[in-house]
């Protein structure tokens, strides 16, 4: 028995495994020791206690943390990953709604619109992500200089160094305003199950919409006057270099987002294309025949069928999306890539580690994406009873 | 055999990992030198495509010193990030690109600076129209900064100490700074005094920017190498402290020949008359005449770039000799 050890197909398939795992194991000590000591023989230090040491530098597009110069490396990675997070969810966000549009569109039977669908499709997916980035930056930046830029009711400015807006200050008794908004979803959330819980039962319909709607605006505008205005708006006034007060979006985020969303849009509109045609024909005949309204038909029939195709390759548009967005250096956007896998690595000379720890930071959103998305999928996977 | 082959191979592995940068440049036939992606002035591309400007007068000088031909350098472009990394890989054998001499890079990078070519500071340069005449009138701008820099850090210290805002705008090249100063999008470009004549010069109307007189920082520029490689870095050195010493010792590329019969001493011990002072160097004795005939000498390479008949005007200052009045200074040549 021995000597037929290596016809067994099982003893053989362990044996290459093995050996392709100890190369690979080999390998990787090799390049990890040549690293380790080619590092040591240059004076190069290593370690991760750089993160406490304060940066040094200034971050200017950080809305969700106060950054300053005397603030850590360790900030300078937070800002750099709410930055990503920011642009890759505004920008997954706008490329499904745009994607969606575009790939029903695409399917209509007006000639030009389906035309023009196909042309934006093929143009943006051919075309390099990088520069549509920069060409996206170019136009932004011929925007009216800072001095001379056209107002809409004292309150809107558009230039080349954003666009601003009022920002809403929160008084003393705002929260109760807010308090009353989420009241207002909570309350249209059951009104919804009720409604449908009764359709199911009766058959009969509730406005279901528009009650919903009308909650959640005059719940809250009621109890904000009652309140007596809690939440009052600044405006953004020019005063020396730069606007001051108000709420700003840069050019360098805006030249991001439509980048990434029109460019994954262009994808997702194809995703969508081919899961609209993969529901059969005779789906949508019979649905007519029960007399259902067009667009019952795509959102009752159709769609639900549709996304069992759909929603796989969307889930790698996202996480393509979210890579993407490490190009924000093309433009000086402070995503992780530009602010500590950039910036940070560069003033601290500690290159491994900065870039270990922003490719971990990827591998960890990638797979916070798929995981949401794979509850998801399973969720409108055709349920047999 | 295929043992004795393989223990062959190991040998020769470890040989050629040992030997010096020197031997590597003169096995190889060329010197490979980091310069920047296009400074007017310190390293850019001429009409015919030739690198001209004063840190590739560095790099000429070092080979001429090691080949007595100028031309045998090959020019490799870093950015800001990419300078570091790409010379401690090996990829080129020294690094000429207006580089800050810290200590955190002497020490913690692992590299070597080999002495300073040009003593620079930090200032800013706004269009005049703002009618800003002092870089603490400042408060509220926005600033292009080229990232990785130290001039990064001093921006904030400047701002911080003078108790200021501004808003800054990280952009990666020279290039991208410009167009964002020339179009508006920032207010204040800061970077070294150089830096700024260099892009001054490049504007459509120069008159209609203004550099402040305010200088923020030292920032003593010089070439460096990979730290631990003690003979190459000699030759580097001693190739810049060739261009310094020529300049005093009134040596330039169109008297040197005549300079060979001087009764001055120690123009005959740099040009190779007297002593074996290229030997010790593990060069050729004449390795300074070369680098003197072909590149000439400090004021030369200085009034060729940078000077102020090129369109950058900068005057010598800081950078004069310290018989002068400025701070140039070299070890001699004994």
């Amino acid at each position: 028995m021995q000597n037929n050890l290596f016809q067994d197909q099982k003893f053989r398939g362990i044996l290459y495994q093995t050996l392709v795992v100890g190369f690979f194991a080999l390998g990787l000590y090799f390049v990890i020791n040549t690293t380790a000591y080619n590092l040591e023989k240059r004076n190069i230090a290593t370690g991760f206690s750089f993160l406490n040491n304060p940066a040094g530098f200034d971050i200017s597009f950080s809305p969700f943390l106060d950054f300053k110069s005397t603030d850590t490396h360790l900030k300078v990675y937070f800002v750099g990953v709410l930055n990503t997070l920011l642009v890759s969810f505004c920008g997954c966000i706008a490329a499904t709604i745009l994607g969606f549009i575009v790939g029903i569109i695409r399917l209509s039977s007006n000639w030009l619109l389906s035309r023009i669908a196909y042309i934006y499709v093929e143009f943006t997916r051919n075309t390099p992500l990088l520069l549509q980035i920069i060409l996206w930056y170019a136009i932004l930046i011929q925007l009216p200089r800072i001095k001379q830029a056209p107002q809409i009711w004292e309150t809107f400015y558009i230039s080349n160094r954003g666009l601003f807006g009022p920002k809403p200050i929160f008084l003393d008794g705002s929260n109760i305003v807010i308090l009353s908004l989420v009241l207002g979803f909570i309350i249209s959330f059951f009104i919804a199950r009720w409604a449908k819980k009764r359709q199911d039962t009766t058959g009969q319909q509730f406005p279901t919409f528009t009650t919903n709607l009308s909650i959640i605006v005059f719940l809250p505008l009621v109890v904000f006057f009652i309140m007596g205005s809690p939440i009052t708006l600044e405006y953004p006034v020019l005063k020396g270099f730069n606007f001051k007060g108000g709420a700003v979006i840069r050019p360098e985020f805006i030249a991001m987002f439509l980048a990434l969303s029109i460019y994954t849009a262009a994808f997702i509109s194809e995703t969508v294309r081919s899961g609209i045609l993969s529901v059969t024909k005779g789906q949508r005949e019979a649905s007519g025949a029960l007399g259902l309204k067009k667009n019952w038909i795509m959102r009752l029939i159709i769609i639900p069928q549709a996304l069992r195709v759909i929603v796989p390759p969307l889930t790698s548009q996202y996480l393509n999306l979210t890579k993407n967005s490490s190009l924000g250096i093309a433009v000086g956007y402070a995503d992780l890539v530009h602010g500590f896998g950039g910036i940070s690595l560069n003033q601290t000379g500690q290159a491994i580690e900065c870039m270990a720890i922003t490719m971990a930071t990827y591998l960890l959103i990638s797979l916070t994406i798929s995981f949401f998305m794979n509850i998801y999928n399973r969720s409108i996977q055709f349920k047999e009873k | 055999m295929k043992k004795l082959l393989s223990i062959f191979a190991v040998l020769a592995f470890a040989f050629s990992a040992n030997a010096g940068t020197l031997d590597d440049v003169k096995n190889r036939g060329f010197l490979k030198c980091g310069v920047t992606t296009g400074l007017i002035g310190f390293a850019a591309p001429d009409d015919a495509g030739n690198w001209a400007g004063f840190d590739v007068d560095v790099c000429r000088a070092v080979a001429a010193a090691i080949f007595g031909d100028s031309s045998k350098v090959e020019f490799t472009t870093t950015t800001g990030k990419s300078r570091f990394p790409t010379l401690a890989s090996g990829e080129i054998d020294m690094l000429a690109r207006n580089t800050t001499w810290t200590l955190s890079r002497d020490v913690n990078l692992g590299f070597e600076f080999v002495g300073v070519n040009y003593y620079d500071g930090q200032g800013f340069m706004i269009p005049s129209a703002l009618g800003v005449d002092d870089a603490t009138g400042l408060d509220g701008a926005t600033v292009c900064i080229q990232t990785g820099t130290t001039t990064e850090l001093n921006l904030a210290d400047f701002f911080r100490a003078n108790g200021i805002g501004y808003e800054a705008l990280p952009i990666e090249t020279n290039d991208e700074a410009r167009e964002n100063l020339f179009a508006g999008r920032c207010d204040v470009y800061t970077t070294d005094a150089s830096g700024l004549s260099a892009t001054r010069a490049q504007a459509d109307d120069p008159d209609k920017w203004v550099v402040l007189p305010n200088i923020i920082s030292k920032e003593p520029l010089g070439p460096l190498v990979r730290h631990g490689d003690h003979q190459w870095g000699d030759v580097v050195r001693w190739s810049l402290n060739t261009l310094i010493i020529a300049e005093e010792l009134g040596i330039n590329s169109s008297n040197v020949d005549d300079m060979k019969s001087s009764n001055i001493p120690e123009v005959l011990r740099v040009l190779g008359v007297e002593g074996g002072y290229g030997e010790m160097l593990e060069l050729s004795n004449d390795f300074a005449y070369n680098i003197i005939k072909q590149v000439g000498n400090y004021s030369e390479s200085f009034d060729r770039n940078i000077g102020p008949d090129t369109p950058l005007g900068i005057g010598r200052n800081l950078n004069a000799l310290w018989t002068d009045g400025g701070i140039l200074y070299a070890p001699p040549f004994r």
